[in-house]
């Protein structure tokens, strides 16, 4: 569905919009805003992705290639919505080993049967 | 790292011990307003504190070299590929006023998804890495010493590395970002939904880093054909982003919007432009505003363009504007010159001391046409949204073609962006949180189980590297070959050398550019340029600007071509730099001796300030020294001043001579020196010339004792007649 041509039909659209104050022109503008965000953020709040999850690794003191490889390899397993950083720390937790080791024992292939899920 | 104002920047000492750098401070800069804040002469409206060191606009000495800064910062871009020369333009811009050096990246970074490491050569821009990161902001910091002000770095968090680029920016100090998933959408094709989940992310690490986020919107502008007629849509794209950043956790200060003046003229630019910039500025009261400088409509002539960024700075300063942006006024013709970079800084720092306290003497119309084209503008800003709405929603809204459409909304050309929201680079990679989804850091945003327990997320494992920075990980190079050390052998090879090449944007890439023009029809006067140009020895000439003065009298061209020649220091011959001798020297030598000058303005000649400048008290000249000054006026033949030095018994006689219409300055002063010969008095009368188009040995080749060019003072004159008369005792 494409927005087709239309002619400048301003001058009729605006008869509703002509009461508001500009107060409550802006508080009008505002709240349509709002509404065009609210599903945009929903699914944010809900939704992880490969970069974030990259970030949360760097975050926890990985590379950029050990946050990219764990990030794929993890993905590779469907596991990424359990959080890659919170897949990590809770195997260092489980093994008494270091954040960093967890990451490396994955990255080796290791301990991807006693993950946390 | 401290830097000396006579020494050039070190490019290897920037580079050494990189691993273990941590930048001074983190955060965004604001400069500080000072109300009536005095300098030199003058009380200033809308200035901030003075820079410790700086270059000052040229007319600057007729002041006192008072270089006042204004209340906004001010930007420059910087894109030439290579981190260790943009260095260099980092820093000639910051004395001429810049403290937002925005870092533009090598083209295609917003498709790599994860981040770049090491120093490869960029193209239009830098491959953002975290090495070239920390080592800018390292130079960035030794510069804010030398100038005495913060300056803010910045780059871009867009593409599919949002948010590991984010993480990277707070880690390292970076001060400001651009962060716009509309912009991914629109212009990079990268699929929506990861665009706006990762979005989320990147705002909240940037919020908490206090890092001011700029959004894409005018990039709308650029696109349009008429730019002016995408207006209600950038209210629209500039409160997506802002709704977004605040639900994020980013606080109102620190989101900026990017806003242009969308036209220039010949368009009647501010009858257009103001009330687009009054209605935004009312309709995102509280939000901060950067004010861009147009790109649009841009063409080759860097004059021109300067004149519309004037305009730019106008109508940022007519309204309010928090950072003012520049352009260079050569990008409409090629990847920026750095100097280049610092006349787009000095045209806003010109524009902004020449129009202070402006607002106290003018203000906009509440009423009349201003009026009502702003409301008119919401207004169709209103109806676009309630269009997204029953579009379906923004995704929707994109997919049926409705953003960037060359229409003036309501009006559609039916030509808008169409992007598919299952499409687009990054399609499919996002998933849903599951339950039990964790994330063990600082600054995230969205469903979190560790948000159930206390204190931080990251204490269990001993911090996060936003509290433990010394668990950041460095990563020095990963290509043996594309680094800045590989690169710097061949630059600094000859830099050790003592050798010398014209450059305009990378060390020593010996461009030069070329003014010249030819009296003929435009074809024919260009093909003859351009051989010129050859004739000149530059290799691969280019005409990077042509105007026609007359289709038949001629046309001026300006050329850029590579001067390959390498030019050896040591082998220079430089016109000797005498000492001035210090004033009291020069007093207690005079005073006591009663001597005698003569001076005036020779031949039909009128100019007098030179002359003014060298002898009046009032002006620090040299009767302050005790000397007798005999100053006969302007037009004043050779022959009188003679007679009058003989009645006086003058020691000198000091000539000013400014017109050189067919060398008619040479002839003064060989006359004065013949006519002196001729009368027996040269032998005890020192002649002296004076001028713009004057240099000792012109002087001295025309038979004179010495002559003084522009920026001569009284003390170098007395000093040379105080030594020669020294000498002859």
């Amino acid at each position: 569905m494409k927005c087709p041509e239309r002619e400048d039909d301003f001058a009729s659209r605006r008869k509703r919009l002509n009461s508001l104050s500009d107060e409550e022109l802006h508080a009008h503008f505002w709240s349509l805003v709002e509404k065009i965000v609210e599903p945009l953020i929903e699914e944010a709040r809900t939704h992880t992705t490969p970069s974030i999850e990259r970030s949360v690794l760097l975050r926890m003191g990985f590379s950029s290639p050990e946050a990219s490889a764990l990030v794929g390899a993890i993905e590779q397993h469907g596991l990424l919505g359990h959080g890659a950083g919170r897949l990590v720390l809770e195997l260092s937790r489980n093994k008494g080993i270091s954040v960093g080791e967890a990451g490396s024992a994955l990255l080796a292939g290791r301990y991807w049967e006693d993950l946390p899920l | 790292m401290k830097l000396d104002p006579e020494q050039k920047l070190d490019v290897e000492e920037v580079l050494k011990d990189l691993h273990q750098y941590r930048p001074k401070r983190k955060g965004w800069s604001w400069r500080q307003k000072i109300e009536n804040q005095q300098i030199g002469p003058f009380v200033y409206k809308n200035s901030s504190a003075n820079l410790k060191r700086s270059v000052p606009l040229a007319a600057a000495h007729y002041f006192g070299n008072i270089d006042p800064q204004c209340d906004m910062v001010i930007t420059t871009e910087v894109a030439s590929g290579r981190f260790e020369d943009d260095l260099r333009r980092m820093r000639m811009a910051a004395w001429h006023g810049a403290d937002h050096i925005m870092v533009i990246r090598t083209t295609g970074q917003s498709h790599i998804d994860g981040l770049i490491e090491g120093t490869p050569e960029g193209v239009g821009g830098i491959p953002i890495s975290r090495k070239q990161i920390r080592a800018t902001r390292k130079a960035l910091d030794a510069i804010e010493d030398e100038v005495g002000r913060p300056i803010n770095f910045h780059s871009y968090v867009s593409g599919l590395a949002g948010p590991d680029i984010a993480v990277l920016f707070a880690e390292e100090g970076v001060n400001g970002a651009h962060q716009d998933p509309q912009y991914n959408v629109l212009y990079r094709d990268v699929n929506m939904h990861r665009s706006f989940v990762d979005a989320a992310e990147a705002k909240r690490v940037l919020a908490d880093a206090g890092i001011l986020q700029l959004d894409g919107a005018h990039n709308a502008n650029a696109t349009a054909k008429e730019a002016w007629k995408v207006t209600p849509e950038l209210f629209v794209q500039h409160a997506i982003n802002c709704a977004c950043s605040r639900a994020a956790g980013m606080p109102e200060e620190l989101i900026a919007l990017s806003t242009v003046p969308p036209t220039a003229p010949p368009a009647p630019k501010l009858r257009l432009d103001l009330p687009y910039a009054v209605a935004l500025r009312e309709l995102f009261a509280g939000y901060r505003f950067r004010a861009q400088q147009n790109t649009r409509y841009m063409e080759a002539d860097t004059m021109e363009v300067s004149v519309t960024h004037v305009l730019d700075t106008l109508i940022s300063r007519l309204t309010t504007t928090d950072i003012q942006s520049t352009i260079t006024p050569d990008e409409g013709r090629n990847i920026p010159w750095h100097y280049n970079n610092v006349a787009g800084v000095n045209t806003a720092r010109q524009t902004l001391m020449g129009i202070d306290g402006l607002t106290e003497q003018l203000a906009l119309k509440d009423d009349g046409p201003l009026r009502q084209q702003a409301r008119e503008l919401k207004e169709r800003a209103v109806l676009f949204l309630e269009e997204i709405l029953e579009n379906g929603g923004y995704y929707a809204a994109v997919a049926a073609g409705q953003f960037v459409d060359q229409g003036f909304f309501p009006e559609r050309k039916g030509d808008g962006i169409v992007r598919d929201p299952d499409s687009g680079d990054g399609a499919g990679t996002v998933i849903a949180r599951a339950p039990d989804y964790g994330a063990p850091v600082c600054s995230h945003f969205g469903n979190n189980s560790y948000d159930q327990g206390a204190g931080r997320h990251c204490d269990s494992y001993g911090g996060c590297t936003l509290c433990d920075p010394a668990k950041i990980q460095y990563i020095d190079e990963l290509d043996a070959d594309d680094n800045v050390t590989k690169r710097l052998q061949r630059t600094l090879a000859e830099r050790n050398e003592g050798l010398l090449r014209p450059e305009v944007e990378k060390h020593g890439d010996n461009i030069v550019c070329v003014t010249l023009f030819v009296p003929e029809s435009p074809r024919v006067a260009e093909a003859a340029a351009l051989q010129m140009a050859t004739h000149m020895g530059l290799q691969d000439p280019k005409v990077i600007n042509r105007r026609v003065m007359h289709p038949a009298e001629g046309s001026v061209f300006e050329i850029k071509g590579a001067l390959d020649v390498a030019i050896a220091i040591d082998q220079l011959t430089m016109p000797q730099h005498i000492e001035a001798l210090a004033d009291a020297e020069i007093e207690d030598w005079v005073r006591p001796r009663d001597i005698h000058l003569v001076a005036a303005t020779v031949g039909e000649d009128e100019h007098s300030v030179g002359l003014h400048e060298i002898l009046d008290i009032k002006h620090g000249g040299i009767e302050k020294y005790g000397f007798h000054c005999h100053d006969l006026g302007t037009s004043v033949p050779v022959a009188q001043l003679l007679d009058v030095a003989e009645q006086t018994g003058a020691r000198a006689v000091l000539i000013s001579t400014i017109v050189t219409h067919a060398e008619v300055h040479r002839q003064h002063m060989r006359h004065l020196h013949e006519l002196a010969t001729e009368r027996g008095l040269r032998e005890h009368l020192l002649l002296v010339a004076g001028g713009t188009q004057v240099t000792d040995d012109l002087a001295r080749e025309c038979g004179l004792d010495a002559g003084f060019g522009r920026g001569t003072t009284g003390q170098d004159v007395a000093s040379f007649i105080v030594r020669r008369l020294r000498q002859a005792e």
